[in-house]
């Protein structure tokens, strides 16, 4: 099982990285600090120090409203920080739009797909190849200048398209396919790019279990290629199944992090997703009286 | 049957009309902004307003023809870079406000003393100040020519010569918006006019395209002001709201994101509308209808017609005559 001894090769890297929030990593891709995010009154995201390893799988998880995506959008250029900067290869992102940040080589898809509808899955797909000479104004009207280039990024996307199951569906507009090949078509779309990094956004959301398991194989594959990937997520399963990192984030902070198996039984992950008296049973009568109410809320107070 | 026969012959001359060829063009320019990248421009008569200054003014003050097409395009240019670099940076539908609020801006000015000695003020600047070096360039023999019903002087203002150029021009705009946008080019645009942040998270220049496009297709916009400025006087009154309207009515007709749908609704468009006001003139003058619709209203009533079939097109046709139908076989929003 090859798939099996890769696993464990990245969890070997990442076996001398002590399992608490915003430890360091033997070699960061990715390094955020003191990033801060507030909408009016409210902190949406608030992580001191994060770093993410390269050649990993990395799953950002969290209950709703944890700042999950807001930190996506932070650290891709498509929101504004109130304090913080990051690093990516060592070059501060900090500040850059999106377009930036993907030239860059930090790829990211989104939660809602954005398949491009009324341009067929191939146009998408040739959309994303970088450094295009037809894509300049001044010689988009020569196509001897870009047919060369034209042909060689086509060859590339079907190949990649081949892969996805998607080479059927080349001419088909995208607006056609389903929300599972959107998201393929997502995953795709961002591969022509060549990313050193990439993002997904919740990429199980929307998705008939029967595609999950190919989604989760494409996932595992592009990090055996060399490729790093950081995922937002919300199902559990898929997380347990393919990270070799997992970072917890509650109410803006992360707030654990660790191998999936061990991080799932963290305290403060439970506290985190089910509250702090997930086991108190809320039928029990036992509630009604006042003097154990207020011993639970004195614990609640200590927290 | 006389009649029915001047009417229709009445309507075949809009098909090659020189103002059939000003609101083409402007509509090319227009489907370079809304049909290939989605952006909502609802002051194109601003564009052909400057540009028609632009020609007119330079005309007036001694320039030669091509100084004055040049300064024309230029002027769209600037309008576009001023409307464009504060706007675009926004959600689209700011761009919309702005614009329809920046052509009504020029239109004022225009309309306003300030610069009554350029533009002439509310009555407009004279088509015989500017006229002459336009048609001193035709090379068609004097005299005059039909082909078939439709009879015109060949050079001077509602002349054969005009038409060519107003055609001519056409067609090398239409060439040049084709090379372009069956480009990697236009397949960026098309992908803003779809999701303009999945096109920004793979990398490109939204901000950029858009501006690029919103130019061209101003000074398109400008160059289709000197076509209508060519056989007529440059009235600002005449270059409002409503032309924004009617540019978008040939647009939506003939089918936005396609090539030649500018050119084919703004066609169709003239037209119909000419055969439906000269029939309603003489129904209303000789027969009973005129109890009804009286002359005078027709006018008012066409108007009308015009603002229904717009309605009509985006609820029941939104791709036009010219689009695509696979792209209404699933919601695209």
């Amino acid at each position: 099982m090859s798939v099996d001894e890769t696993t464990t090769a990245a969890a070997e890297v990442l076996r001398s990285v002590k399992h608490v929030p915003g430890s360091a990593k033997p070699s960061p891709l990715l390094v955020a600090d003191h990033v801060t995010r507030r909408f009016g009154g409210m902190t949406a995201v608030e992580v001191d120090h994060l770093e993410v390893q390269e050649g990993v799988i990395t799953a950002l998880i969290g209950p709703n409203g944890a700042g999950k995506t807001t930190l996506f959008n932070l650290l891709t250029g498509f929101d504004r920080p109130n304090t913080g900067e990051w690093s990516f290869q060592g070059r501060s992102l900090t500040g850059k739009s999106g377009a930036a940040v993907a030239k860059a080589g930090m790829v990211r898809t989104f939660q809602l797909t954005k398949a491009l509808s009324r341009l067929t899955v191939l146009q998408n797909m040739l959309l994303a190849s970088p450094s295009n000479p037809g894509e300049r104004l001044a010689l988009s009207w020569l196509p001897f200048l870009w047919k060369k280039h034209e042909a060689e990024t086509t060859e590339k996307a079907m190949e990649i398209l081949a892969r996805f199951k998607l080479d059927t569906k080349a001419s088909d507009y995208a607006g056609s396919l389903s929300g599972g090949q959107r998201k393929l078509l997502e995953m795709a779309r961002a591969l022509m790019t060549d990313p050193t990094i990439i993002m997904l956004d919740e990429p199980m959301a929307g998705v008939n279990p029967a595609l999950v398991q190919s989604l989760l194989g494409h996932i595992q594959a592009l990090r055996d290629e060399g490729m790093t990937v950081l995922f937002v997520e919300h199902d559990m399963h898929a997380v347990r199944h393919i990270s070799d990192w997992v970072v917890v984030m509650a109410e803006g902070r992360i707030v654990a992090e660790g191998p999936p198996d061990s991080v799932m039984k963290n305290q403060a992950v439970v506290d985190a997703y089910l509250g702090a008296h997930h086991d108190t049973d809320l039928g029990d009568d036992a509630l009604l009286d006042p003097e154990i109410l207020a011993r639970l809320e004195a614990e609640e107070e200590k927290r | 049957m006389e009649e029915f026969l001047r009417i229709l012959t009445q309507s075949m001359g809009e098909l090659l009309a020189p103002t059939t060829a000003a609101y083409a063009m402007a509509a090319i320019g227009l489907n370079l902004h809304f049909g290939y990248t989605g952006l909502l421009n609802m002051g194109q008569a601003g564009f052909m307003l400057l540009g028609a200054y632009g020609f007119g003014i330079t005309l007036t003050s001694g320039g030669s023809f091509w100084l004055a097409l040049l300064v024309a395009i230029a002027a769209g240019v600037l309008f576009a870079l001023i409307l464009g670099m504060p706007t675009l940076q926004l959600r689209g539908d700011y761009l919309a406000i702005v614009t329809i609020s920046a052509a009504e801006i020029v239109r004022w000015f225009g309309r306003s003393t300030l610069w009554q000695e350029w533009t002439g003020g509310a009555s407009g600047l004279q088509g015989r100040y500017y006229k002459e070096p336009f048609q001193e360039l035709s090379f068609l023999p004097d005299g005059r020519w039909a082909l078939g019903p439709l009879e015109y002087i060949n050079t001077g203002s509602d002349s054969w010569w005009t038409r060519i150029v107003a055609w001519g021009l056409v067609a090398l705009v239409l060439l040049f918006v084709w090379l372009i946008t069956r480009s990697p080019w236009g397949r960026v645009l098309k992908g803003i006019r779809e999701d303009e942040d999945a096109v920004r998270a793979l990398g490109k220049n939204v901000y950029s395209y858009k501006l690029q496009a919103l130019v061209i297709g101003g000074a398109i916009g400008a160059l289709g002001g000197v076509i209508f400025a060519l056989p007529a006087a440059i009235v600002p009154d005449s270059m409002g709201r409503t032309m924004t309207f009617f540019v978008w009515t040939i647009l939506l007709l003939g089918g936005a994101a396609s090539v030649f749908g500018p050119v084919l609704g703004s066609m169709i468009f003239f037209a119909a509308y000419m055969f439906m006001r000269t029939g309603m003139r003489a129904l209303a003058e000789n027969t009973g209808v005129g109890d009804v619709i009286t002359t005078t209203n027709v006018e008012q009533i066409g108007g009308m017609l015009v603002g229904v079939t717009l309605m009509l097109l985006v609820i029941f046709r939104p791709q036009g005559i010219l689009g695509n139908k696979k792209e209404l076989a699933f919601n695209v929003r």
